[in-house]
């Protein structure tokens, strides 16, 4: 799947997206965060806290206990701060 | 008439508003950069694609809601300056109170639902502006 990442949360990673194969025990938003900590200093210091994380899956918002099953893109961003 | 537009360019509020003028009533709103603390430069970031769903998801329900005849919704993204147009909200209808609800709508929901990151650049450092809860209130009131 395609992830993408916004604000200081790309800042933090550094990179605005990465193509992902998430193993089957990753089920949830938030399963998918724990589980991209490991994979640098970065992913961890972007995905501390996870209370502070929004997400959108195929472009729609949705909290992060949503299942990921059969998603092509999922974006982790920071609340958002427009208008 | 929907119109739903993100762009780099400035906000030409005059075309924006001719092209609301049908029916009885307009009402706009325009957000304006403020030079809070120092604030030398705003960069807005967005995400593409997912934004303008959202701003047009947001127009829709406007328009079914207050029986609109015309909603534009126009946000710029880059960098910008104190003084300088960031957002536009505009509901034309046959009356008064469902263009000024409408429009009131349109901009206390964008702020929660469209997905805009703004970075504030104060004394050539950036951060990241913080989320408001009263941002979250203003638009509970419309659910």
């Amino acid at each position: 799947m395609q992830l993408l990442y916004f604000a200081w949360v790309r800042e933090r990673i550094g990179m605005g997206g990465e193509e992902v194969s998430p193993p089957e025990a990753v089920e949830t938003v938030a399963d998918l965060v724990a589980w991209l900590s490991s994979r640098s200093d970065g992913h961890a210091a972007a995905f501390a806290k996870p209370a502070r994380l929004r997400a959108a899956v195929d472009q729609a918002f949705v909290p992060l206990d949503t299942r990921i099953a059969g998603a092509r893109e999922i974006a982790i961003f920071p609340p958002v701060t427009g208008g | 008439m929907i119109r739903i537009l993100v762009t780099t360019d400035a906000i030409d509020i005059a075309a924006e508003q001719v092209s609301l003028e049908q029916g009885g009533a307009v009402a706009t709103f325009t957000g304006l950069v403020r030079a809070d603390d120092g604030v030398a430069t705003l960069e807005l970031e967005h995400y593409p694609g997912a934004t303008e769903a959202a701003l047009l998801r947001l127009a829709e329900q406007a328009v079914a809601r207050w029986s609109l005849s015309a909603a534009t919704i126009v946000h710029r993204v880059g960098p910008m300056h104190p003084g300088e147009r960031i957002v536009f909200t505009g509901a034309a209808s046959a009356h008064r109170a469902a263009a000024l609800e409408a429009c009131a709508f349109l901009i206390d929901r964008l702020k929660t639902d469209a997905p805009f990151w703004k970075r504030e650049v104060v004394a050539g450092k950036g951060r990241w502006v913080e989320a408001r809860e009263s941002d979250d209130h203003a638009a509970d009131r419309w659910r």
